[in-house]
């Protein structure tokens, strides 16, 4: 029950905006949504440098312009698609709150904008996500996007990306 | 249309802050009996500007003491007045003061009311007290009156002015009693309820404070010395013993007197005082306010191009010389010139050391004068620069040593007298470069570190100690937590923390402190540091096909060792014997799982790397170079990461991990 409060919420959060702007991307065959707000660039994928011991999805950092940028393999984090790094392999570049993170994906679609009506809420089924983490569903003619709260993602302890305190 | 004043609240803080500073270094440094007066005219500048920009902002209490301030300076420096050290005590108490003030303005900190009317009335009072002496008949505020100045009258008793805290009467009674002893004592009330005695003696003040710390605590006491040149206000009765009801007029009664009562010169003294305030503008106007950031965006930059550039580098080596010959001059000009301009970047980061080195006079003279110590304080090579960052980080501990020479170091006037040494202790700070790096030094004449004492502490605290050991060793034992062979506990030092601290912020700092101590003729107390915080010796190293940069700081050698040498302690992981001596064994491949090119020692190369007094050898595929990295924090976007301590880029525009040697070995 709490589920549905919460979707409506984020729901009512997106209205104020009347409408708001989302990158579309694909990860294996399904069609995901972010804020376009939180991206920052995007950028072909590059090699990185490992760091030891972390979990499999974070692939490394790379140099972005002087700043060292942790890259998130979100194919692997979500067990969708096949990790495989080819020229058209794409990293989102994200910027939340003042932190910089890439994250690996098939492929970037468009920017689509959807209004009020075309959000709807996300079915209480269990998906690969967190249902903590979705904003809802975005219908756009047939296409459907998966609309996820990149921030909360992002941040979340389960990813391990920043220390606790800081997130 | 309004202006947000509240932009430029920071410009007057920092000025302020600035101003204030070299008030307090110029008071410190004055010679009461031939002031310079190029020295008074800059004190009177910069109370003047500080009233100016507080009157601007409408901070009223700052521009009120600096006010009552600048007219006694006024007065002083035009030579209407002579400056005696009451004087002089008397600004540094208002620098206090003033700095509190400000504080409370921008930071909101709590205000000592109290203690900003008291410096008011004294400050009025001294303005007062010469302007009325012709007359003879001294001013009615009294405070410093009765005690014009500090010279002692025929018998070689002088005349002190005792202001006690706020403590119950049957304390006050006690006291005045006990003082009583020492000689004639006066007691009055202030306006503030608090009892002040004026008391007439030949012994010390440090004997007064000594019977008054049985009750309260010295902190809060506030002496002051003068003569008993003129005898108690007729209006100040002599019985003010038994009527403590009597009260000498409020405070605020003589800052508005003195007010009303400076402010022609004030006015008079106008075109003069615009003359001067040119002079400072044209000294002002050859430096900029910059803020921190900006400059450090700068020097990321510019770390950037030199990265940039070494990837240019790198691509045209391949070229043909012959062919390429007007690029690879043009090549080479860039590298130049990058170099230069990362130079020149780099120093403006760089502060000189007098930054740190000039807080120390005032604190010294105040410990000193607490602890009844005679210390004199020399500064060498305070224009040595250093990294804004490091200088920053370098002040507590370089304080909490200064206050431990103070405290430990330097005996008493009669010790030292016995000791066939000069009453005024010495101590020296000093800085200078040293390579790449800078060694900062407190040095001081006193006692020295007793051996003996160190020793049978480190033993009584089950510290793996010997007899034998090497006076360095046993030095380096007061590093340890929890160590302090100081006597008694006093406030200022003896508890034990502290010089673990100091060395932990050091270390963290990439930094080295050692001690030199003699017997009797004192200490010396060495810090190391890089220069910079922001670049780094670095030795690459590889393992499997990973590049990790160790700074060099950390390495002492590196060798391939023979594999008798190396062997293995069941459950503990492996040692390597290198010179006669056991080293545990990093195996960087197996902490960081990456595939290694040699798994058996024998066929790497080990790095010998010591931390912390702990020796180590890791195990690496091979060495790469030596280079300076620019350290890049991997923190600011990502967590923390275990034996990690940041992250550089490369010249082919990779990046790789620093590792953190002294978590490492721990």
């Amino acid at each position: 029950m709490s589920y549905t409060t919460q979707t409506q919420t984020h729901l009512h959060a997106s209205e104020k905006g009347g409408a708001d702007e989302f990158l579309a991307f694909t990860l294996g065959g399904e069609e995901y949504g972010i804020n376009i707000l939180r991206v920052q660039e995007i950028r072909g994928y590059e090699p990185v440098t490992r760091i030891a011991n972390a979990p499999s999805f974070i692939k490394g950092v790379v140099n972005l312009r002087g700043t060292i940028v942790p890259i998130v393999d979100m194919r692997i984090k979500l067990g969708l698609g096949s990790p495989n790094y080819d020229p058209l392999t794409v990293v989102i570049i994200l910027n939340l709150a003042g932190r910089v993170v890439g994250m690996v994906v098939d492929s970037v679609s468009d920017v689509t904008t959807l209004s009020a009506e075309q959000l709807k809420p996300a079915p209480d089924i269990s998906t690969s996500f967190d249902s903590d983490f979705l904003i809802g569903l975005g219908t756009l003619g047939d296409r459907m996007l998966i609309l996820v709260d990149i921030d909360k993602l992002m941040s979340s302890a389960d990813m391990g990306l920043f220390d606790q305190s800081a997130a | 249309m309004t202006i947000d004043m509240s932009q430029f609240y920071q410009v007057f803080f920092d000025e302020a802050d600035e101003l204030l500073a070299e008030m307090e270094k110029l008071l410190l440094d004055i010679d009461v009996t031939a002031p310079d007066s190029e020295d008074l005219n800059a004190i009177f500048r910069a109370a003047h500007s500080i009233k100016g920009g507080a009157a601007t902002f409408g901070f009223n209490d700052i521009t009120e003491v600096t006010h009552t301030l600048e007219s006694l300076l006024d007065r002083i420096r035009k030579g209407e007045m002579a400056l005696t050290p009451e004087h002089v005590d008397a600004f540094l108490v208002s620098k206090d003061v003033l700095t509190m003030l400000m504080g409370g303005h921008h930071h909101g900190t709590a205000v000592d009311q109290a203690a900003v009317s008291s410096v008011s009335a004294r400050l009025a009072a001294l303005s007062q007290g010469t302007a009325a002496a012709p007359a003879a008949a001294p001013a009615p505020a009294g405070v410093p009156a009765a005690c014009a100045a500090p010279v002692a009258d025929a018998d070689g008793n002088f005349c002190f002015r005792i202001e006690l805290p706020d403590v119950p009467q049957r304390d006050v009674d006690a006291l005045a009693t006990e003082l009583g002893l020492l000689g004639e004592i006066a007691r009055e009330v202030m306006a503030d309820k608090r009892v002040a005695f004026t008391l007439t003696t030949g012994e010390s003040q440090d004997d007064i404070v000594a019977i008054c710390s049985f009750v309260l605590d010295p902190d809060d006491l506030k002496i002051t010395l003068g003569s008993i040149g003129e005898s108690p206000p007729a209006h100040e009765p002599a019985a003010t013993e038994v009527a403590p009801a009597v009260v000498p007029a409020a405070d605020s009664a003589p800052v508005e007197a003195a007010a009303v009562a400076v402010a022609p010169p004030s006015e008079a003294r106008n075109p003069g005082r615009r003359a001067t305030d040119k002079e400072a503008g044209s000294q002002e106007s050859s430096s900029i306010r910059v803020g921190v950031e900006k400059v450090d965006q700068l020097i990321n930059l510019v770390g950037e191009l030199v990265i940039t550039q070494a990837m240019i580098e790198q691509r045209i080596m391949a070229l043909d010389p012959l062919i390429h010959e007007r690029l690879l001059n043009s090549a080479n000009q860039l590298a130049r010139n990058t170099r230069d301009l990362q130079e020149a970047v780099m120093s403006i980061r760089m502060m000189p050391m007098d930054y740190v080195f000039s807080r120390f006079p005032r604190m010294v003279r105040d410990l000193a004068s607490k602890l009844g110590k005679k210390v004199e304080i020399i500064t060498r090579g305070a224009a040595t620069e250093l990294d804004k960052g490091l200088i920053e980080r370098i002040v507590d501990p370089l304080t909490h040593l200064v206050r431990n020479s103070v405290d430990h170091g330097i005996e008493m006037p009669e010790q030292r007298r016995t000791a066939g040494k000069s009453e005024t202790g010495k101590l020296i700070l000093s800085a200078a470069h040293q390579g790449g790096n800078i060694v900062i030094e407190v040095t001081d004449d006193g006692g020295g570190l007793s051996r003996e004492r160190i020793l049978a502490k480190a033993m009584q605290q089950g510290l793996n100690v010997s007899e034998t050991m090497p006076d360095i060793d046993v030095w380096q034992l007061i590093f340890a937590p929890g160590f302090s062979t100081a006597e008694v506990v006093t406030d200022v030092s003896g508890r034990g923390v502290g010089m673990d601290v100091v060395k932990r912020n050091i270390s963290a700092m990439g930094g080295t402190v050692e001690i030199r101590s003699t017997p009797g003729s004192g200490s010396t107390i060495s810090i190391s540091l890089p220069l910079t915080l922001a670049i780094l010796d670095g030795m690459s190293v590889k393992v499997g096909e990973e590049v990790y940069i160790l700074p060099l700081g950390y390495v002492i050698e590196s060798l391939q060792p023979m594999a008798v040498d190396v062997k293995e302690i069941a459950g503990q992981g492996k040692v390597v014997k290198v010179r006669e001596e056991y080293l545990p064994l990093i195996l960087l491949y197996e902490l960081f799982d990456i595939e290694p090119l040699h798994a058996n020692p024998a066929q790497g190369i080990i790095v010998i790397l010591e931390a912390d007094g702990k020796k180590a050898a890791m195990l690496v595929d091979g060495l790469v170079g030596q280079q300076q990295v620019v350290v890049k924090n991997l923190e600011s976007n990502f967590r923390k990461v275990p034996g990690i301590s940041g992250a550089t880029i490369l010249g082919d525009g990779g990046v790789s991990l620093i590792l953190d040697v002294s978590a490492l070995l721990r």
